[in-house]
């Protein structure tokens, strides 16, 4: 699938290390199908760095939200496709993202916005990465959410190491866990690790998995 | 204004579950009445204004109905990227309400003052923008917009006219000069400085406290050779839109409003008014000279 929407492309490792995450939660973890993309009890996935988008249109052709042709054509001037994707285009895309540092705030509104209606059941994944954690709009949220106990909200952070200055002093989930998070951190190739660690949330805070993926091969 | 905004939001509150708040300290204190009966909407997300619209923008997309208030230079200029994406590109919807704006507080300086809001506001498409000219007027506003699903801008002010005037944003004739008259479009509370300022002067003016959608068909009606905008925020900032809706006639135009240079003064909302030609003698200035030029 990701070879269709290749197409003899180059793809960074901003690609490869995402393609695990997205197919462990989309396989074995988020309540979501084509049947249930607009059922308020289904849960959210927000894809924060939306240049990780190759793997998650084939992730979402995988699982049948779009056509596989519509891969063949990602970015033509007919496409639904872009480069980064858009809610209103895509059927299964919660957030139109690109600009780096909006996820998570939209994550926290909509994590409010169901627990405010009584929708208990659904989680909402943020997938960020950790170069986007540089962005103040997400320190903005990660405080918030832990002062008031999101519990309904799970931050998912690929750390392929791209942060100019890094995460020194416990790494990135370190942040989380100072402002009140429960974070893991897991190897980003390890699909039993990650689904281990994406449904790990204690049911009292939101919770952080630090991805860690050291290199941008493919596995 | 804001006594009315708190007062009206409250209700709204109360009546209508969609409602959501959500604030960044500022009001906050005004708001604990409510945030104490409704504590899943009425949020307070601290000093932190990119996540407050970020929030509101999530909210929306649940299905509720966020109203988002802060200090006019907070709410727009701070977190503009957030309401371009997190609410026009999300398309969430969302009721921003400000206080402060263009110079309330003159007195703070530069950091508080925000001549460019609506300005702002308009570089994004189907914004309707509320800026009501008296206390009284702003619950009606406020319910219309909060009971709807697009988005809104409601700009309230320490400037008001001595009494409200009703309206559904259409242009409202205040003073009839008869046909072919100049027309002078008072917005929100300018009214009664422009009132004053064309004492004597065969010149309709006509008011709204609902600039977007600016009423074309109202102006297209009332409009002879000459139009005059007396707006409270940046001066131009409707100019675009009658040009547009006007491009089909000969005719001048002369847009009133606050300056884009950092006058560096303090003093009073007054002062202001005076030293950007909003007052009542600095608009007759204005008009005047207008009048007494030939037409080309």
């Amino acid at each position: 699938m990701i070879e269709r929407v290749r197409a003899g492309r180059e793809f960074g490792a901003n690609v490869y290390s995402t393609v695990d995450v997205l197919w462990v939660l989309y396989d074995r973890v988020l309540r979501i199908t084509p049947e249930t993309a607009d059922d308020p009890d289904r849960d959210r996935f927000l894809l924060s760095k939306g240049h990780a988008v190759a793997g998650y249109y084939a992730v979402l052709a995988a699982k049948g939200f779009v056509p596989v042709e519509w891969l063949d054509d990602q970015g033509g001037p007919d496409s639904r496709l872009g480069d980064h994707p858009d809610r209103l285009l895509v059927p299964g895309v919660e957030i139109g993202s690109g600009s780096l540092g909006h996820g998570l705030g939209l994550g926290v509104g909509t994590a409010l916005g169901l627990r405010a209606q009584g929708l208990l059941t659904p989680r909402v994944y943020v997938l960020l990465g950790d170069a986007e954690l540089d962005e103040g709009s997400n320190h903005e949220a990660i405080a918030y959410a832990g002062a008031v106990g999101l519990a309904n909200l799970t931050a998912v952070v690929i750390d392929n190491g791209s942060a100019t200055h890094g995460w020194p002093g416990g790494g990135a989930a370190a942040r989380f866990a100072v402002n009140g998070w429960t974070a893991a951190t897991v190897d980003g190739r390890d699909h039993d690790a990650l689904h281990a660690a994406l449904t790990g949330q204690d049911g009292n805070r939101p919770h952080a998995v630090v991805a860690v993926v050291r290199d941008g091969e493919r596995a | 204004m804001r006594e009315a905004f708190v007062d009206a939001t409250t209700a709204l509150l109360a009546e209508m579950p969609r409602t959501a708040l959500v604030l960044a300290d500022i009001s906050a204190a005004s708001f604990a009445p409510a945030a104490e009966r409704h504590p899943d909407r009425v949020l307070n997300v601290g000093i932190r204004e990119q996540l407050m619209v970020g929030v509101a923008g999530g909210l929306a997309l649940t299905g509720l109905r966020p109203v988002v208030h802060s200090y006019a230079p907070f709410l727009v200029e701070r977190a503009y990227e957030q309401i371009k994406l997190d609410l026009d590109h999300q398309g969430a919807g969302a009721v921003l309400v400000s206080v402060g704006a263009s110079y309330d507080r003159a007195a703070a300086g530069r950091t508080h003052l925000s001549p460019a809001d609506v300005a702002l506001i308009d570089t994004l498409h189907g914004w309707t923008v509320h800026v009501p000219g008296h206390a009284d007027e702003v619950p009606a506003l406020l319910r219309a917009a909060v009971d709807g699903d697009g988005p809104a801008y409601v700009r309230l002010s320490t400037q008001a006219n001595a009494r409200p005037r009703g309206g559904d944003g259409a242009l409202d004739v205040v003073r009839d000069a008869g046909p072919g008259a100049p027309l002078l479009v008072a917005v929100g509370p300018t009214l009664d400085a422009a009132l004053a300022a064309v004492a004597g002067l065969p010149v309709t003016v006509a008011y709204t406290h609902r600039p977007r959608p600016f009423d074309i068909a109202g102006l297209r009606a009332l409009a002879g050779a000459e139009v005059i905008l007396v707006e409270p925020y940046l001066a131009g900032t409707s100019a675009r839109v009658v040009g547009d809706a006007l491009a089909d006639r000969p005719h001048r135009l002369l847009a009133l409003g606050v300056g884009r240079e950092e006058l560096r003064r303090y003093g009073s909302a007054e002062d202001h008014t005076r030293w950007h030609g909003l007052d009542a003698a600095g608009l007759r200035r204005s008009v005047g000279a207008l009048l007494a030029s030939p037409r080309g």
